[in-house]
């Protein structure tokens, strides 16, 4: 009976892993199979034409990548700022603790509601407008609580050991985290990164109202100008326009594109962390 | 007998609390310049957390409290606005495990200069250079300064921690049971360095173990339970004990 018991409980866990890793393969070839009919080196370096019933997604394309640079450089600053502060310099586990709960419930809020806070803040208050800035800001502070805490990790990892021969030569608390712990935490900071670009590629809420634009034939000229994104391009190809067949198509074909650069963004974070991993001798 | 005995250290009635629990009790001591002394005693008697008063390293953790004196050249390292940067620079520390920095042989050694405001790359070379012969490991290194000090053994890799802390031109070295990682060949040739860094350093060694203590130091302290049980000639210590603890100690009977 016992032995009856292992046999099942482990079938259904093998079944239930086969179930999820199904749908990863399922929403990929479903991807490929609707979309693939438009894929085309004009689809990935020309603007669209004919109210989006042909040409490309380069405005998209390049929005998109505008957008996650932007939030990067916002938040990758502050991120990592803050984690010196949680990992070597707070002192008091109280106070860290409470910290750590606030991060991670700015973690939890719905990317929608950062939405609305960044139409209220940078689009209406700070007057930037919808705009890459709007949008960049709102992405950065989406994603500063997963570089807060892949960075607290990353700083974590480092032995103390560092520490102290750093500070026993003399040094301040401040050379030892920049010329010592920083450098060795890096590839894992880096990890972070990239994963949390891949995350701000990929969100439509928050650049809804602060960033993106419908239809655009060029390139942004300033940050202060309104882009087109590869989200916010699905969505609303699926949801307006006048060519509503062709235009799923092109939903299917952007969707794709999304999903390789969004892979392709993890794959590269593995490959760091992988050869990070096999350099790191302590 | 040579008199040029000179008290480089003086600690003076040293209490130590973590928390409420009372590390070092009434602590008295004095070391001498450019001797080796040896601190010995069982596992958590408190030998590491006395060196570590040497350089003021346990002001870093949480709850430390510290009462008494602890007087370095004549100058109380206790009192409020000292100068900690330069204290470490003026007494090196070696720890227990080999720690190297995640960078070359040559940025290790460095570092310290580095940090301490040597910018002339000139003078930075020469001071790695002497700090490396000075630790015995020149010979060995120098055809691969600029490779990860990740690729030295641990025995070398703990003379290039000497030489690290050699580069700044340290007055005191503090070692932190420094060969308790270390194979008994390479365990050898770093008490043949600690004899040698004795002519221009006052060296004191932090060791569980008994035959170490006697072969590399002058001076021996035997601590238990945060008491300073004995102190003296190494060879007094060790040949006719004063105290009852200590004689059990080094029969074996603890520890």
């Amino acid at each position: 009976m016992r032995r009856f018991k292992q046999i099942f409980g482990f079938a259904l866990s093998t079944i239930s892993l086969i179930i999820a890793l199904s749908f990863l393969i399922l929403i990929i070839t479903y991807i490929i199979i609707k979309g693939y009919s438009v894929l085309s080196w004009e689809f990935i370096s020309q603007p669209p034409k004919m109210s989006m019933t042909k040409g490309g997604i380069l405005p998209a394309i390049v929005g998109t990548a505008l957008l996650s640079i932007g939030a990067i450089l916002f938040s990758l600053p502050f991120g990592v700022l803050s984690s010196i502060y949680l990992n070597e310099y707070a002192r008091g586990e109280r106070i860290k603790r409470i910290i750590r709960v606030g991060v991670n419930s700015l973690a939890g809020v719905p990317s929608v509601v950062f939405g609305l806070f960044g139409l209220a803040i940078f689009v209406k208050y700070f007057n930037f407008g919808v705009s890459v800035l709007s949008g960049s800001l709102t992405l950065g502070i989406l994603i500063l609580p997963i570089i807060i805490r892949a960075t607290e990790e990353a700083l974590k990892m480092v032995p103390n050991s560092f520490r102290e021969a750093s500070l026993a030569m003399g040094a301040t608390r401040w050379q030892t985290t920049i010329k010592v712990v920083l450098p060795s935490a890096l590839p894992n900071i880096l990890t972070g990164v990239i994963l949390s670009i891949g995350r701000a590629a990929g969100e439509t809420a928050p650049i809804l109202f602060t960033a993106a634009a419908f239809y655009l034939i060029g390139l942004p000229n300033s940050i202060f100008d309104k882009v087109m994104a590869l989200p916010y391009h699905i969505y609303a190809l699926m949801t307006e326009g006048t060519f509503p067949k062709e235009q799923t198509t092109i939903a299917y074909g952007t969707a794709f594109v999304l999903l390789v650069l969004v892979l392709g963004m993890n794959i590269i974070a593995i490959m760091i962390r992988i050869r990070s991993r096999r350099k790191q001798q302590w | 007998m040579v008199v040029y005995e000179k008290s480089k250290i003086v600690i003076d009635h040293l209490n130590l609390w973590f928390d409420d629990a009372h590390i070092l009790k009434d602590v008295n001591m004095e070391i001498t310049s450019n001797t080796v002394t040896a601190i010995m005693g069982p596992s958590g008697c408190g030998k590491s957390t006395l060196l570590r008063c040497l350089n003021r390293m346990n002001d870093l953790i949480d709850g430390c409290r510290i009462d008494g004196k602890v007087l370095i050249d004549n100058e109380n390292i206790y009192t409020e606005n000292y100068d900690i940067y330069n204290l470490r620079k003026r007494v090196g520390m070696v720890f227990q495990k080999p720690n190297p920095f995640p960078m070359s042989t040559y940025d290790n050694v460095a570092y310290g200069l580095k940090i301490h405001g040597i910018k002339n790359k000139k003078i930075i070379k020469e001071r790695v250079e002497k700090a490396l012969i000075d630790a015995n490991l020149w010979d060995e290194v120098k055809d691969k300064l600029r490779k990860s000090a990740f690729e030295l053994s641990g025995g070398q890799q703990q003379r290039l921690c000497i030489a690290r802390a050699l580069a700044i031109e340290p007055e005191v070295i503090l070692l932190d049971e420094p060969a308790s990682a270390l194979d008994p060949i390479s365990t050898a040739k770093l008490e043949e360095l600690i004899d040698e860094l004795q002519s221009n350093y006052t060296v004191v060694i932090v060791t569980h173990n008994l035959q170490q203590a006697a072969r590399v130091s002058k001076f021996t302290a035997f601590m238990m339970l945060g008491e300073m049980v004995e102190f003296g000639l190494t060879d007094d210590i060790f040949t006719a004990p004063k105290d009852k603890r200590t004689e059990n100690y080094l029969r074996g009977r603890f520890g």
